[in-house]
C-alpha cells in the first residue's frame, strides 16, 4: 500500500505494508533511528513523535495512521544547524546521559510548551510523566525545560 | 593569546550531549545493516528439565527462515560467564530456568522469525526444580550444576573478628531482625542489542550494548571456538547498563548466528519482555543481623548472615557476594565480628551485578538496625551514627582497613546541620491530616575497583592529530555515566586544550586498549589516572620536540593552549599541527598504562572470598536524608525531600556528579518502594514495564545533593568513584523514615503500599 505523510518537512510516499507500527518504518524502512523504542507497549515514551504537532506514540501507530499526516522526528527538531532552544538546554543543563529516553523526552517537552509556555515544575512532571528515565532522576530533565521554556518565553 | 582553559572542576558540558539529543548518536540498537538477518531465541518454558528432543522440522522450510541452530552448531565450549563458565549459549542437555535460551533463528524480518519460535518444539524431561536458596541448600535439593563439590553453593565464606558470639552477651542492649531484598530490574531503556558479521578475512566484528567489550571477546572465543585474533567487539554508548551489560547479554547468540549467515549481518534486540526474563537481575536475599551495643552508644558486637539467589548461572553470583560481606559493618567501628556468607544457585533468573554490586542488600539491613538499636538505648539516630563511625586508619567490623581518604563523619555534620534534619520534629507534627510523616537517615560506602585478586588495569591511548587536534581513544564503554565525556575534561586539563580540540574513539577492541569493564566505580578512576599520565607523557614529548626543532630552549618556556603553543619568552605562537608535522605517528601516540593500587594486608577470611573481590582499598561514602509522608487511607510512601552528602573525593564535574547523585538516589528509591520484580516457581509475573513499576518523574522529588570533597590522593585529580554509592542509601532511610512513621520496621522491601496498609489498618483497629 501507498503511504503519503510529510516526514520532517520532507513529501514521502513510500510502499509499506499497512500494519507495520511507525517505529519501524521510520527506523528500519527509513532510517530515522533517533526515534528510540524501549517497551513496544506505550509504557516508556521512548518512542515519542509529533504527529500533526502533537505528541503521540510511534510503537502504537500503524503506518497506515501516517496517510495524509506531518511528522516530527527528533531529526527534525532543528532544521538548520543551530540546536533548539529545547536541545540547547537538554545539553546545557545536563538533562543527558545515556540519552536513550532524550529523543521522547523532546518531543514531549515541544508538545508540551505548546500548550504550555510557561508551566511550572509540577506541572512539567505531570506532562513528562509517561516518558521514562532511567538514568537521571529528572530533576536536571525538569530543570531543562523549566529553562527552555523561559528562554523560549523571552524570545517571543 | 587564546585563555587557558582549566576544566576540571568546572561542570564543562558533556561532548557527547549534542549527538544524543539530535538523534544522530548511534547506539547498538540502532544499526540496520544492509541484507541483514534477525536472530532470536526459543527460550525454555521450564525452569529445570532435560531437553529430550528438539524437533525443528516444521520450521527448516519456512519461507524466510535462514538458519535454525542449536548447541550441537557450536564448535566450542559454550559456555560464558565470568570467573565461573557455567552458562551455555544455546541449553545443550539440559535447562536450568525459564528463559534459558534452546534454539537460535535466524530470519529475514521479525515476523517469519516469531512464528518460528513458536513452531519448534522441544520435548523436555522435567526434573525437580528449586527456587528457594535455602531449600537449595539442603541436603537432597535438586542440582543445577552436577558435578560441583559444592553442590548448589556457588561461594560461601565467612569473616571473624573477635568473638561476637560471647561479646554480644557483653552487649546492654541487642536488636535482631531478618531482611527480604527483592530482585531489582535494571530496566536500561536501551534493551540488549547488537549486530554481527563475519567478513571476507574471518573476523567476526560484533557491535553491542556491552560494559564489556575486552571480556567478552576472551569468552567469545572460548565459547564459539572462534580465533580470538579473530573477534571485534566494538562497544558505542550504551543506552543504560548499570551492572547489567556487565558480561554477555546477546553477544553469545549474535556471535553463533553471524557464524551461520552465509557472510550476511546479523542483529538481536531483545523485547522489553525478553529482557526481563534473560538479563541479569540484583541479587534477591535474605540478611540477618543481630548487633549489639554498649550504653554509652559504643557498637560492640555483630552476626550478619547473607544469603544470596543468583539463580541458574554463576553471572558475578560470587564477587557480589564478597561485596557484600565487606560492605556488612558499613562504616563501623565493631570490635567483634561474625559475617557469613551464601550465593547459592537456584531455578530462578541469572543474579549478576547491579550498581552497589551487593552494598545496597547489607546496608539496607544494617542501617535500620542501627536505628533499632539506637532506639534501644534512647540514642539520636545520628549522633549513634557519629559516635561509632570510622575515619581513616580506622578498621570497619568487617575488617576493612580505611587506608585511604574517609570522610564519613563529615558527611554526617552536614546532614546534622542542615534544616531538613533540625526542624525535623516542627515537619513531623504538622503532617496534614491523614497522613503520617517521619525523617529517616542512613549511612554507608562502596570500595572502588576490582579488589585485591584481580588486577585492576587500564591502557589510555591518546594521540596528537596531524592537524594539531587530539584524539582520545576510549577504553571503557560509556553507559551513560559520562566516563569518557570526562576523559575529555581531564585531557584537555593536562593539554591546556578546549574541549572541541578533541575527539573520542569509543572502546573498540581494534583500536583502543584493553582497560576493564565499565563497572564497580572505576571508570573515570582507573581509566582517568591512566589518561592523565598518557596526556602528560604527550605533552611532554611535544615540548620536547619544539625545542629539537629550534623553536625555543627550554621546555618550560612553552605553553600549551588551544591547537598551539606559546613560547613565553618571545610571545610567538606555534599551531600545534606545525610540531605534529615534525612527529612520526608512532611519537604521536603516547599510551599509559595503570594499575590501580589494593590493600593486601592478612586476611580474616578465605581465600575463595578474598579471589572474589573482598578487601577493597579506596571507599566513597555518604549518608542520605528522607523525610517521608504516608497517606493513611492507602498506604502510598511520598518522598517529600531527599538530601544526600557524599564523598566521593574531588568533583571533576560538578553537573555529572549531581547527575549521578540523582539518578542513582531515584533508582534506589525504586528498589525502596515500588520495584517488584516477581517470579512464581521460576515463572516470571512482571514481564513489562507495566507491571514493573519504575520510578516516574511525578513519584520522586527533587534532590538536594552536597558534595564532601575529601582528597583521594590516589585518584585523578583528587576524585574517587561516585557511580554506586549513591543507590546504597535509599531503601535504608526511607525505610527508617516509614518506621519513624508508622511506628514499625517492616523487614521485607520493596515496603510497598500494600505492606503500609496492612500496618496501619491493625494500628488502627488497636
Ligand atoms: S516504545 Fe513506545 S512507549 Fe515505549
Ligand atoms: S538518560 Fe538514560 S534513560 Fe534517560
Amino acid at each position: 500500500m501507498k503511504i503519503a505523510f510529510e516526514l520532517n518537512g520532507i513529501k514521502q510516499e513510500i510502499d509499506y505494508l499497512p500494519d507495520r507500527r511507525v517505529v519501524d518504518l521510520l527506523r528500519e524502512e527509513l532510517g530515522y533511528t533517533g526515534t528510540k523504542e524501549a517497551c513496544g507497549s506505550g509504557e516508556c515514551g521512548a518512542c515519542t513523535i509529533l504527529v500533526d504537532g502533537v505528541s503521540k506514540l510511534s510503537c502504537l501507530m500503524l503506518a497506515a495512521q501516517l496517510q495524509g499526516r506531518s511528522i516530527t522526528t527528533i531529526e527534525g527538531m532543528s532544521p538548520g544547524k543551530k540546536l533548539h532552544p529545547i536541545q540547547q538546554a537538554f545539553v546545557d543543563k545536563g538533562a543527558v546521559q545515556c540519552g536513550f529516553c532524550s529523543p521522547g523526552m523532546l518531543m514531549a517537552t515541544v508538545d508540551l510548551l505548546q500548550r504550555n509556555p510557561a508551566p511550572d515544575r509540577q506541572q512539567i512532571r505531570a506532562a513528562l510523566s509517561g516518558n521514562l528515565c532511567r538514568c537521571t532522576g529528572y530533576q536536571k530533565i525538569i530543570d531543562a525545560v523549566e529553562s527552555a521554556a523561559a528562554e523560549m518565553r523571552d524570545k517571543l | 593569546m587564546t585563555t587557558y582553559a582549566s576544566p576540571i572542576g568546572s561542570s564543562l558540558k558533556r561532548v557527547d550531549g549534542p549527538g544524543k539529543i539530535s538523534g544522530l548518536e548511534k547506539y547498538a540498537a540502532d544499526y540496520y545493516p544492509d541484507n541483514f538477518l534477525w536472530a532470536g531465541a526459543k527460550r525454555s518454558d521450564h525452569p529445570h528439565a532435560l531437553i529430550k528432543e528438539i524437533d525443528i522440522s516444521p520450521v527448516r522450510n519456512l519461507p524466510g527462515i535462514f538458519a535454525v541452530l542449536t548447541h550441537e552448531d557450536i564448535k566450542g565450549a559454550n559456555r560464558v560467564g565470568v570467573p565461573e563458565m557455567d552458562q551455555p549459549v544455546l541449553a545443550d542437555r539440559k535447562v536450568r530456568y525459564k528463559g534459558d535460551p534452546v534454539v537460535l533463528v535466524l530470519a529475514e524480518n521479525k515476523t517469519v522469525l516469531q512464528e518460528a519460535i513458536d513452531k519448534i518444539v522441544i520435548k523436555y524431561e522435567p526434573l525437580p526444580a528449586v527456587f528457594d536458596p535455602e531449600a537449595a541448600l539442603a541436603e537432597n535439593a535438586p542440582l543445577l550444576h552436577e558435578n560441583r563439590n559444592d553442590k548448589n553453593l556457588l561461594l560461601g565464606g565467612r569473616v571473624v573478628r573477635g568473638n561476637s558470639i560471647a561479646a554480644m552477651s557483653e552487649c546492654d542492649a541487642v536488636a535482631e531482625a531478618d531482611f527480604q531484598l527483592p530482585w531489582q530490574e535494571h530496566a536500561y531503556l536501551e534493551t540488549e542489542a547488537g549486530v554481527a558479521r563475519v567478513d571476507e578475512e574471518g573476523i567476526l566484528a560484533i557491535i553491542a550494548s556491552t560494559q564489556t567489550p575486552w571480556r567478552d571477546r576472551n569468552e567469545l572465543a572460548y565459547a564459539l571456538g572462534w580465533p580470538l585474533d579473530k573477534i571485534r567487539v566494538i562497544a558505542p554508548y550504551l543506552g543504560g547498563g548499570f551492572g547489567g551489560k556487565d558480561g554477555i547479554t546477546v553477544q553469545g547468540l549474535l556471535g553463533l548466528a553471524a557464524l551461520h549467515s552465509g557472510g550476511r549481518p546479523v542483529k538481536m534486540w531483545n523485547s522489553r519482555e525478553e529482557s526481563f526474563l534473560s538479563s541479569t537481575k540484583r541479587h534477591p536475599g535474605r540478611v540477618h543481623y543481630e548487633l549489639g551495643c554498649k550504653k554509652d552508644g559504643t557498637l560492640y558486637a555483630m552476626n550478619c548472615r547473607i544469603v544470596l539467589d543468583t539463580g541458574a548461572y554463576a553471572s558475578l553470583g560470587g564477587p557480589v557476594l564478597a561485596l557484600a560481606m565487606e560492605h556488612a559493618a558499613g562504616v563501623y567501628r565493631i570490635p567483634h565480628a561474625l559475617i557469613e556468607g551464601f550465593s547459592v544457585y537456584t531455578n530462578n533468573p541469572v543474579g549478576g551485578a547491579f550498581r552497589g554490586f551487593g552494598a545496597p542488600q547489607v546496608l539496607a539491613g544494617l542501617e535500620q538496625m542501627m536505628d533499632i538499636l539506637a532506639d534501644k538505648i534512647a540514642w539520636d539516630p545520628l549522633a549513634f551514627r557519629l559516635k561509632n563511625a570510622v575515619m581513616r586508619g580506622d578498621e570497619t567490623g568487617a575488617g576493612v582497613w580505611m587506608s585511604n581518604s574517609t570522610a564519613i563523619i563529615p558527611c554526617l555534620e552536614k546532614l546534622q546541620e542542615h534544616p531538613l534534619w533540625t526542624s525535623r520534629q516542627a515537619w513531623v507534627s504538622q503532617a496534614p491530616p491523614f497522613k503520617l510523616r517521619g525523617v529517616g537517615i542512613a549511612a554507608g560506602l562502596q570500595g572502588t575497583g576490582y579488589g585485591p585478586m584481580v588486577a585492576d588495569i587500564a591502557n589510555a591511548k591518546i594521540e596528537l592529530l596531524p592537524d594539531g587536534r587530539f584524539r582520545i581513544y576510549s577504553g571503557v564503554a560509556d553507559m551513560g555515566q559520562g566516563n569518557n565525556p570526562t576523559n575529555v575534561q581531564i585531557a584537555a586539563e593536562v593539554l591546556g586544550q578546549t574541549a572541541d580540540c578533541f575527539e573520542l574513539i569509543q572502546p573498540d577492541t581494534l583500536q583502543t586498549l584493553p582497560s576493564g569493564s565499565s563497572a564497580a566505580s572505576r571508570t573515570t578512576y582507573s581509566y582517568g589516572n591512566a589518561l592523565k599520565a598518557a596526556a602528560l607523557q604527550l605533552k611532554e614529548r611535544i615540548l620536547t620536540r619544539a625545542c629539537n626543532m629550534g623553536m625555543g630552549l627550554y621546555a618550560e618556556d612553552f605553553l600549551l593552549s588551544s591547537g598551539r603553543l606559546n613560547h613565553l619568552p618571545s610571545g610567538r605562537e606555534i599551531p600545534l599541527g606545525l610540531v605534529a608535522a615534525s612527529m612520526r605517528p608512532e611519537e604521536r601516540v603516547s599510551i599509559y598504562s595503570y594499575t590501580a593500587p589494593v590493600n593486601r594486608y592478612p586476611d580474616k577470611i578465605n581465600p575463595d572470598i578474598r579471589a572474589a573481590g573482598f578487601p577493597h582499598r579506596v571507599f566513597a561514602f555518604a549518608c542520605h536524608l528522607a523525610r517521608v509522608q504516608i497517606d493513611e487511607l492507602t498506604g502510598e510512601v511520598e518522598i517529600s525531600d531527599y538530601l544526600a552528602a557524599t564523598d566521593a573525593g574531588k568533583v571533576l564535574n560538578p553537573q555529572l556528579y549531581e547527575q549521578q547523585v540523582q539518578g542513582g538516589a531515584v533508582q534506589g528509591m525504586g528498589y525502596a518502594l515500588w520495584e517488584d520484580f516477581k517470579l512464581d516457581r521460576g515463572e516470571l509475573m512482571t514481564r513489562n514495564l507495566a507491571t514493573y513499576i519504575l520510578p516516574t518523574s511525578m513519584d520522586v522529588p527533587d534532590i538536594l545533593s552536597i558534595a564532601v570533597e575529601s582528597v583521594e590522593e590516589s585518584g585523578p585529580f583528587g576524585m574517587k568513584g561516585i557511580g554506586e554509592i549513591v543507590i546504597n542509601l535509599a531503601l535504608p532511610a526511607i525505610a527508617n523514615g516509614i518506621a519513624r512513621a508508622v511506628g514499625q520496621h517492616i523487614f521485607k522491601s520493596p515496603l510497598t503500599a500494600e505492606q503500609l496498609l496492612l500496618i496501619l489498618e491493625k494500628r488502627a483497629a488497636e
